[in-house]
């Protein structure tokens, strides 16, 4: 409660720009004064939330429940499956959605409820750096992934 | 004091008649204790009387000492919302029958308590003078009234409701977390001026509410629409700001 508190009550109002324009006027204003960071990363979760659903509940299907589940799923299975763009890009999608997502939402857990400026900035680094490695490791094996380079398993 | 009620008795007495109400009231004095307590009263009251009657009771009858905030007593001076049985309410809209036979009265939740059922409002406030919750153009001064249809007041009619009660902004979870939220409250009164076609501010207050401590911290989870004591849809409301934002339309 530091900084707005500070405000003296009923600070009066200077009109900015844009606010002197006609009855109805300008109401979609071609610059966008509003908006920013917070908008587009609310924007996002919506629209991840929703792409997740699909590829996250795909991924469990075929990987768990389908024929016999996590059962058939071995080097064979995966090299059958990565064989295809599609499955590859697939994979990749779900690890980038699911990595930002993930990451985002824990950005806004820790400005809900950790309170000391330095908390929030190291939770909110070692979440970044965690999610960046993790998002590096698995786009290296989603677009290098060779069966070729394995003989001795494949 | 002990319940005096046994079970079987009434808790559908006829108006006129007293019954029994035991009152569970959080207290909290900072020159006594350091932390709250709860104390127990039982007060003589009609079933028709409302839980700012019982409190009222309580002080002037039994412990002069309890500290709380009301003033019209009619649920328009915003003043006495507590949380009365858990839920965030107006002690003067809540009725001794509908709690009958035991009630317990806590201070409104996530704003600093300062004496029993009185807490700091000062946040609250803070958030709601952020958003300029009043009107603004600098169109000069009309020499009559400024014109507006049905429709377009018909558009932030359900904003102009708020009293500045709290409930919704203290039942709001997130606000618990984090008191530099501007709250359901500020989004509401915010809302109330974006959406009335005579100002001409709605960019600044969008400005304001496009912030880290603006709109988009709201999760839906509609508490604060259901701890509304004037019944305004605070969540369609915040909706609607965010809405506003994202199509830059309004
Ligand atoms: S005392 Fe005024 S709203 Fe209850």
């Amino acid at each position: 409660m530091a900084t707005r508190t500070d405000e003296p009550a009923g600070r009066p109002m200077e009109p900015g720009p844009g606010t002197g324009r006609g009855l109805g006027a300008n109401r979609t204003g071609r610059d966008r004064p509003v908006g920013g960071f917070e908008l587009w990363s609310w924007l996002f979760m919506r629209v991840s939330g929703l792409l997740l659903l699909f590829l996250a509940v795909g991924h469990v299907l075929i990987m768990h429940v389908i024929d016999e589940g996590v059962e058939r799923v071995d080097f064979a299975f995966v090299q059958l499956r990565w064989g295809s763009p599609f499955w590859r890009t697939w994979d990749w999608l779900l690890l980038t959605f699911a990595l930002i997502h993930g990451v985002n939402g824990l950005r806004v857990i820790v400005l809900d409820y950790v309170r000391r400026p330095g908390a929030r900035f190291v939770l909110n680094w070692f979440f970044y750096l965690t999610g960046t490695v993790l998002f590096f490791l698995g786009t290296v094996i989603v677009f290098t992934f060779d069966p070729s380079a394995w003989p001795a398993t494949s | 004091m002990a319940v005096t009620r046994e079970p079987g008795d009434r808790t559908d007495a006829a108006p006129d008649e007293t019954v029994q109400l035991l009152m569970r009231i959080r207290r909290y004095n900072p020159e006594l204790r350091a932390d709250p307590w709860w104390d127990e009263f039982t007060v003589d009251v009609e079933p028709t009387d409302r839980i700012l009657d019982a409190l009222h009771e309580v002080k002037w009858h039994h412990d002069g000492t309890l500290a709380l905030r009301r003033s019209c007593a009619h649920g328009i001076c915003g003043s006495d919302a507590m949380l009365i049985n858990g839920v965030n309410r107006l002690a003067c809209k809540v009725l001794v029958k509908d709690v009958m036979p035991k009630v317990t009265v806590e201070p409104i939740r996530g704003l600093t308590p300062l004496k029993d059922l009185i807490v700091d409002m000062e946040p609250f406030f803070a958030g709601y003078r952020s958003v300029l919750p009043f009107l603004i153009n600098d169109e000069g001064e009309p020499d009559r009234e400024r014109k507006q249809s049905p429709e377009e007041r018909e558009r932030y009619d359900d904003t102009t409701k708020c009293i500045l009660c709290a409930a919704c902004t203290t039942s709001c979870p997130i606000f618990w977390g984090d008191e530099e939220y501007v709250g359901p409250a500020a989004i509401v009164n915010a809302h109330r001026f974006i959406f009335d076609s005579r100002d001409r501010a709605d960019r600044e207050r969008l400005k304001v509410l496009s912030e880290k401590t603006g709109v988009f911290r709201c999760r839906t989870t509609f508490n604060c629409t259901e701890a509304c004591p004037r019944g305004i849809k605070v969540t369609r409301a915040i909706q609607d700001v965010k809405r506003a934002i994202l199509f830059d339309r309004y």
